[in-house]
């Protein structure tokens, strides 16, 4: 197959199996494009891609950008706080006025679960979701699964447990339809009040252990406490939080073989890994964010290929 | 669709000695000269002359490396497929090298026009060439000859030449074939 079964990236859940072998091909290649002298391809010089983002973002933003630029694209920036949505004007009005500037694809960030796949239906233009609330951030997932790939030779077996604030995470529902599309096998762990009540329905198993977890799995996904999304105390503190759910390197060594540690960032140092693990080689955090360019870019040239 | 031998694996081996040989008569030892086989097609004759210039004339400083050009062609989203790219490898510097490009088939340049953009991601080479084992000389759409050729063609645009290796596709065999 050389072609997307899909002509917007909206979620993991929309996607085959076939579909994320060839973004992790495509990106293969773009890897070792990032990595020349000179990094730039001409490909889409032809296409316009603007990134909305109603919601702050400093990483994701920056590494679409990148992507976006060294694919040669034209980029045009929007964010939320700098516009005119704070004048009442609504989504698809934001959206189409952009598009009369001759736009042909969007990136777009949004505190509104679905907001990609609401907009898929109302304008003409390729769509990529850079995260919807707590729904989906897709390219987040590839780009952890293809470090996995990397660092572990494939996903497919593997046992990967996601700790920490599962109810709050884009992140750690866009990874668990990644992981069991290729295969592996996934545990979340985390204090109980942050795990979705019906979650073993998507084929993943609760352990509120961490210990056992970590000498279960390959691969510790640790995600971020989300102190912003909190309405309400989820656990007492977040002392007690990093007593019985964070990572350290003394617990790592107690475990009779070494796990591969990724993160989706920003870290608290300290609370959900400690320092020495987050700077330590099972730590794979920056390999993460490098992947995530070549990610990125490999799904905007598919997508873009598709545009006619 | 009927199809006829342009060259033989005899001929194409007599074509691969003399191509090499020109090789050698412009860059003699090789030291500031690197060999660069164009995705996906030109790594096979890329590889061949490699082996003849190492293994028969005995040059010992042979640096080949293989190029793909996808992200650089000028026809993204203008035909119906997403254009695939194959891998590219070229571990040496080409700042102030001899580059020679090696490709199985010139026909409209547009592949080499891409090569010329791709390669300069890789530095500054003091020269370019190219070489290719088949011209077909009357469907340039671009300025664009070869240095060293080994079979010309006259063929029209409704006409296919194939270009068979042994590696590949099991026998070392050039086809014109008639669509």
């Amino acid at each position: 197959m050389s072609q997307l079964s899909v002509d917007h990236l909206l979620g993991i859940k929309y996607l085959k199996p076939e579909d994320v072998s060839l973004i992790f091909e495509t990106a293969d290649h773009f890897k070792e494009v990032i990595n020349r002298p000179i990094k730039r391809v001409p490909s889409l010089r032809d296409i316009t891609i603007a990134n909305l983002f109603f919601e702050n973002s400093t990483r994701t933003k920056l590494s679409f950008e990148l992507a976006e630029k060294r694919l040669s694209a034209d980029v045009v920036n929007f964010s939320a706080s700098q516009s005119s949505v704070n004048k009442g004007e609504t989504l698809i009005d934001t959206v189409n006025n952009i598009l009369s500037m001759k736009v042909d694809m969007v990136v777009m960030r949004h505190p509104n679960p679905g907001a990609g796949v609401f907009l898929s239906k109302h304008i003409n233009a390729s769509i990529i979701n850079a995260g919807d609330g707590a729904h989906e951030h897709p390219t987040q997932a590839l780009l952890d699964s293809y470090s996995i790939r990397e660092r572990l030779g494939e996903v497919e077996g593997k046992n990967v447990v996601i700790v920490g604030d599962i109810l709050h995470s884009r992140v750690a529902l866009s990874n668990i339809f990644a992981l069991k599309l290729q295969g592996a096998n996934v545990k979340v762990c985390g204090p109980k009040t942050l795990i979705p009540k019906y979650i073993t329905s998507l084929g993943v198993t609760v352990e509120t252990d961490l210990r056992k977890a970590l000498e279960w799995c390959d691969v510790a996904n640790m995600l971020r406490v989300q102190n912003e999304r909190m309405d309400i105390s989820y656990f007492p503190s977040t002392r007690e939080y990093t007593q019985q759910f964070g990572v350290n390197k003394a617990l790592l060594d107690s475990l009779d073989k070494e796990i591969v540690i990724m993160h989706p960032g920003p870290i608290n140092r300290g609370v959900e890994i400690t320092s020495d693990v987050a700077d330590s080689k099972q730590a794979i955090i920056l390999n993460q964010v490098e992947n995530g360019v070549a990610i990125r870019m490999a799904v905007i040239y598919l997508l873009a290929s598709k545009i006619k | 669709m009927s199809q006829k031998v342009l060259l033989s694996s005899k001929e194409i081996n007599i074509i691969l000695h003399r191509l090499a040989c020109q090789l050698i008569e412009n860059h003699l030892d090789f030291k500031n000269t690197v060999l660069i086989g164009i995705q996906p097609r030109g790594i096979y004759l890329a590889e061949r002359l490699s082996k003849i210039l190492i293994e028969e004339y005995k040059i010992e400083n042979v640096q080949l490396g293989h190029l793909d050009i996808t992200f650089y062609r000028d026809d993204f989203r203008r035909g119906e497929k997403t254009l695939e790219a194959n891998k590219t490898n070229i571990d040496f510097i080409v700042e102030d090298k001899k580059v020679v490009f090696i490709d199985d088939v010139l026909y409209t340049g547009r592949s080499i026009r891409a090569a010329l953009t791709a390669i300069q991601s890789f530095g500054r080479p003091l020269e370019i060439e190219l070489l290719t084992l088949i011209d077909r000389r009357f469907s340039r759409h671009l300025p664009i000859q070869p240095d060293y050729r080994g079979r010309q063609v006259d063929a029209i645009n409704e006409e296919k030449v194939k270009v068979m290796w042994v590696e590949n596709d099991g026998e070392d065999t050039v086809y014109l074939i008639n669509k």
